[in-house]
């Protein structure tokens, strides 16, 4: 139970440490270890089929995309502006309140007993592979032709026009 | 009014929401035994992944054009 806390802490203080970062390749590190402690939540939860998708898409396909797409633009060290004293102090008010409104709504549940997984098949790819072909295989096929108007909008937004470059 | 200004950090923040959403519906699928969150995660995240690369692409071409990816200075659609 413990470990769940430690991760979930470790969770929260990577991602605000991503939105906080100045340099931006420190944010998508620090984006790439929040992905990392949400692998771990995964397996947690036995679901192991999302924790090893979400270590090899997220982790190693999207994450390695910003990377280099940041490095193609060629930052150097971000240099914005100072806020106005008063963006801060109305952002830190809206953030307290919203911060008050999670801890009085934490403070009227009350902590359940750990949860029992009825099932320890969920999460196996087995499983989830029969549900996903059975019940669900139009969206399967639909998502096939949604990747692959993707890759060609992807393809075609980025190729230099031959006749104006 | 958006604090930071760099489209790619910004970009980076949605995918940490759609993130979110995924772990929280894996959490309740757990919780009522049934696979359907789980199989809608999948769904999820291979939408993601199509994003990335079409909203990439986007932003590669946006900085070809201006050499910039401040969005105070994109908040124009011509200029």
């Amino acid at each position: 139970m413990s470990t769940f806390y430690f991760i979930a802490f470790l969770s929260i203080f990577f991602s605000i440490l991503v939105i906080t970062a100045k340099n931006p390749v420190h944010s998508i590190l620090y984006l790439i270890l929040t992905f990392f402690t949400f692998t771990v939540h995964y397996i947690l939860m036995n679901a192991q089929f999302l924790a090893v998708v979400n270590f090899i898409v997220y982790m190693g396909a999207i994450l390695v995309l910003f990377l280099y797409t940041l490095m193609l633009i060629n930052l150097n060290k971000e240099s914005e502006p100072r806020k106005s004293n008063l963006v801060k102090f109305a952002g830190v008010i809206g953030g307290g309140c919203f911060l008050v409104t999670v801890i009085a709504a934490l403070k009227a549940l009350g902590v359940s007993h750990p949860v029992i997984l009825q099932d320890p098949n969920l999460g196996l790819v087995k499983n989830l592979g029969k549900i996903l072909f059975n019940e669900y295989l139009l969206p399967f096929e639909v998502s096939s032709i949604l990747l692959l108007s993707a890759m060609v909008g992807a393809v075609l937004l980025a190729t230099k026009d031959p006749k104006t470059a | 009014m958006l604090i930071r200004r760099n489209a790619i950090v910004i970009f980076m923040s949605v995918e940490l929401m759609l993130n979110s959403v995924n772990l929280l519906l894996t959490a309740f699928s757990v919780y009522r035994g049934d696979a359907t969150g789980q199989v809608f995660v999948f769904f999820i995240m291979a939408l993601a992944a199509a994003e990335v690369a079409v909203g990439l692409a986007i932003i590669v071409m946006i900085y070809r054009n201006t050499n910039s990816i401040d969005i105070n200075v994109l908040n124009r659609l011509k200029w």
